[in-house]
């Protein structure tokens, strides 16, 4: 079927993400030893969304699926952030 | 014609995804909550956070990365035929997550043992933030754990239709579809443990 | 097209298929729409049995026959089966499966197990919300909306009924992949997405909803039934919880859930209207855009039902005006309704009847939503029976008759056999008389001020109420006389052939009933749209 076009990743890939993986996890625990006071959570977070995106591209093959695949999850993260977002939007301000 | 006997590859994988997000938008209303709490109780959810052992964290965080390199080379070596090779990585895989579940179980009994649990007399003498913080905590460890339980039982099932021929090198979407569930409590975490460990 | 055949049952009498369990191990997406479809025509009529008897205890203030907690828990079983069990999977699960991989040209859906697997998830799900009934602490008396702190404190069984809940919303998790993953990968040869019966687009809408939504309100009454069983108070003040972050939680699905409920019911509508005025629909791609915009949209507005609760001035604000943006999709819709009729050839025929019922009464109701939207004039009506009445206009008067409309539209496609359309039409003159009497009245006592959920009211409000009651009556007339006129064409009503109203989309060009393979050995080739009646070759 069309699974014969379907990208195989090497092994390789694979270990060499697992390294990013691995490098930025000690990172983010390094960076957390520095009182950046409202900023650590927020490093901690952006940390943790490259961590995801090199799981989500590489070990999830997102970077080879149809343009349909990206952009469904980009929905899903979306709508996800306006349900957090809009709750702020109380909270915040109560 | 004989279309409809195919099996739909890129469909079955988008089903897949679809399943996960809905795993996504799941922890999402858990993690809406720990955000609302976290900015109500900053000062206690650090406090709270400071008992929680890094090391722990740290440890079962390496073993889920891990978990999901091996999980992510058995699809590579299913496709090129390597089937026994395949079949070694995803056993590492559930030992992984067996690994885990056991660390965490101790983390918890240790925790547990110090008086640190809901409805602990010990919680309720500290302020109400660290109260809150430790529900979460358990809260979504717990079904965090339920799902690596449930991801290890996947993988398990997977291994065995492998040993069966039903997934193959030609027909290896079960197995991709196993993996993606797999990574997704990779990611779970990911989050998780700088939110739980990593509070300053 | 092949000869249709009078003893030919088509996907009915499957011979590979046979008996009872045939049926209920059927991954035959027919089937399974059927086996959805009188699984919810029962739980309607529970859901409106229990709406008379509620109806009859106001007849008059004071006790009439059932105590405060009587009525709460009715109140309650009467929101939960209606919601979970009739309105939210009604035209998905029975009309979207029965219709939908038909009308793109498919043989069945992507996952048909899965597509069983979802109705046994509904089943057994109402099983375990029958049996909260009479073990525990006795049926929920929280509303449907399980309110914290109430639910989490009440004795009366809200961990199963909450349970069942949690495993019926996984049944439409499934539906929504099942649907968003057929839509996207087995539309036929010609089938391009523009070429879509506006039906299945408001599948395709509603199944997004469905898969990005839900999943909120599992957690959402997980942690009730956490609460409950293991003492963890995530929403508990004591514990240092926020029970107005429940009420958040709870509508930011239960709030895309009523675009899950109208969605479909608007496409049904879009798909009858062109056929009976013989004339294309007007602004197809305006429709589209509006069905994915409305779905976007609907996210966007759930603190809309707590401007009451103690929010920020700034979230009842913002919620506030994006709840007036989600109405003009709506709008959009109903001018290309009322255009597409415009100088067309007009059949009233039961299907139209009830299809130009959802666009006047779903007006209505979206009508006095504006009020509900507007935070200033929702503080004095928050809690009366005016909501109660808006609801009920878009829900029932809006989704319940578009779920009729497809009935009289539908079942003579599925059974091959026609009802009696005067008796159709009867039915349907009781039931919007007797419809509008009931939510009217309501609308009017509940801005003169009676509270909802109250078994009592004061001596005032009786006239009206009693007005109300007999409205339920004679719309309960129309309800037993459409289901007798339908269900008795289903055994013995006169033989039709494939295209009885002359659609143009596929679900017309076969036989009725379908063959279980719908198309037979050839995959159909488009050539034409929707609602192309001339290219079709219908007269």
């Amino acid at each position: 079927m069309s699974s014969e076009s379907s990208h195989i990743v090497p092994y390789r890939t694979f270990i060499l993400i697992w390294i990013a993986l691995l490098i930025l996890t000690g990172a983010t625990v390094a960076v957390a030893q520095v009182d950046l006071g409202a900023l650590n959570i927020w490093v901690a977070l952006t940390i943790a969304s490259c961590k995801s995106a090199l799981v989500v591209f590489i070990f999830m093959h997102m970077k080879y699926e149809q343009r349909l695949f990206k952009l469904a999850l980009l929905s899903a993260l979306i709508i996800l952030a306006v349900f957090i977002g809009f709750t702020f939007i109380d909270v915040l301000y109560r | 014609m004989s279309a409809h006997e195919h099996k739909d590859y890129v469909g079955a994988k988008f089903g897949m995804w679809l399943f996960l997000f809905t795993e996504l938008l799941l922890f999402g209303g858990l993690f809406i909550l720990y955000s609302v709490y976290l900015s109500r109780y900053p000062a206690d959810f650090v406090t709270a956070g400071a008992e929680l052992d890094l090391r722990f964290g740290a440890a079962n965080t390496l073993v889920l990365l891990t978990s999901s390199l091996f999980v992510a080379l058995s699809i590579t070596a299913l496709r090129l035929g390597k089937t026994k090779q395949s079949l070694w990585l995803l056993a590492a895989t559930v030992a992984s997550a067996l690994l885990f579940l056991l660390n965490k179980f101790f983390e918890w009994s240790a925790k547990i043992h110090h008086g640190l649990y809901p409805g602990s007399p010990e919680l309720q003498a500290r302020e109400i933030g660290e109260t809150v913080f430790f529900n979460l905590y358990y809260l979504m460890t717990g079904l965090h754990g339920l799902h690596v339980l449930i991801g290890a039982v996947v993988i398990v099932w997977v291994m065995v239709f492998i040993r069966q021929g039903k997934v193959h090198r030609d027909d290896w979407v079960i197995l991709e579809n196993a993996g993606l569930y797999w990574h997704l409590v990779d990611l779970i975490w990911i989050f998780l443990f700088p939110l739980y460990y990593l509070v300053l | 097209m092949t000869a249709y055949l009078a003893n030919d049952r088509g996907f009915l009498g499957d011979k590979k298929a046979p008996g009872f369990l045939g049926w209920i191990f059927s991954t035959d997406h027919k089937r399974i729409g059927l086996l959805y479809f009188w699984s919810i025509v029962t739980f309607f009529c529970v859901g409106a049995i229990l709406g008379l008897l509620l109806r009859l205890e106001l007849f008059s203030p004071g006790v009439d026959f059932m105590s405060a907690q009587t009525y709460n828990a009715t109140f309650t079983l009467h929101g939960v089966i209606m919601i979970f069990l009739f309105i939210i999977p009604g035209i998905p699960a029975a009309f979207g499966n029965l219709i939908m991989p038909i009308q793109i040209g498919a043989r069945d859906v992507a996952f048909p197990r899965l597509n069983l697997l979802s109705w046994w998830l509904y089943i057994a799900g109402a099983l375990l919300a029958i049996t909260s009934l009479f073990t525990g602490g006795g049926p929920s008396d929280t509303g449907w909306t399980f309110y914290v702190p109430f639910s989490a404190q009440t004795q009366s069984n809200v961990s199963l009924a909450l349970f069942a809940v949690f495993i019926i919303g996984f049944s439409s998790i499934l539906t929504g992949i099942n649907f968003v993953t057929t839509i996207h990968r087995m539309r036929t040869t010609g089938m391009g997405w523009f070429r879509l019966p506006l039906f299945t687009w408001s599948l395709y809408a509603t199944a997004w909803i469905q898969i990005l939504a839900t999943p909120v309100l599992a957690i959402t009454v997980s942690l009730v039934m956490v609460e409950r069983l293991l003492g963890i108070g995530l929403f508990n003040p004591t514990q240092g919880g926020d029970p107005v972050m429940y009420q958040h939680l709870f509508w930011i699905y239960s709030h895309p859930a009523v675009y899950i409920m109208v969605l479909p019911g608007m496409g049904v509508v879009s798909d009858i209207i062109p056929v009976f005025a013989r004339k294309p629909a007007f602004g197809y791609k305006a429709i589209v855009v509006s069905s994915l915009a409305i779905a976007f949209a609907g996210s966007l507005v759930w603190g809309h039902h707590m401007y009451t609760s103690g929010m920020s001035d700034n979230a009842v604000l913002v919620f506030s005006f994006l709840t007036f943006v989600v109405a003009i999709p709506s709008a959009i819709k109903v001018f290309n309704w009322v255009t597409t009729l415009y100088k067309g050839s007009i059949s009233l025929d039961p299907p139209l009847l009830y299809a130009l019922s959802f666009v006047l009464l779903f007006s209505i109701g979206g009508l006095s939503g504006l009020i509900l939207g507007a935070a200033s004039a929702d503080v004095h009506v928050h809690d009366t029976h005016f909501v109660v009445g808006h609801f009920h206009y878009v829900m029932f008067g809006g989704t319940g008759f578009a779920f009729f409309a497809a009935m009289h539209y539908w079942l003579p496609k599925i059974y091959g056999r026609m009802y009696s359309k005067k008796l159709a039409t009867i039915a349907w003159g009781f039931m919007f008389v007797g419809l509008n009497v009931l939510y009217l009245s309501m609308q009017i006592v509940g801005v003169q001020g009676m509270p909802r959920r109250y078994y009592d009211y004061l001596p005032e409000f009786t006239d009206l109420n009693r007005l109300a009651t007999v409205g339920s009556w004679i719309l309960a007339i129309g309800l037993v006389t459409m289901f007798a006129n339908l269900f008795h064409s289903v055994r013995r009503g006169s033989p039709v052939g494939p295209n009885p109203w002359g659609g143009a989309s596929l679900e017309w060009q076969i036989p009725s009933p379908p063959p279980t393979d719908n198309f037979g050995e050839e995959d159909p080739i488009v050539t034409h749209g929707p609602y192309d009646f001339k290219e079709a070759g219908i007269l």
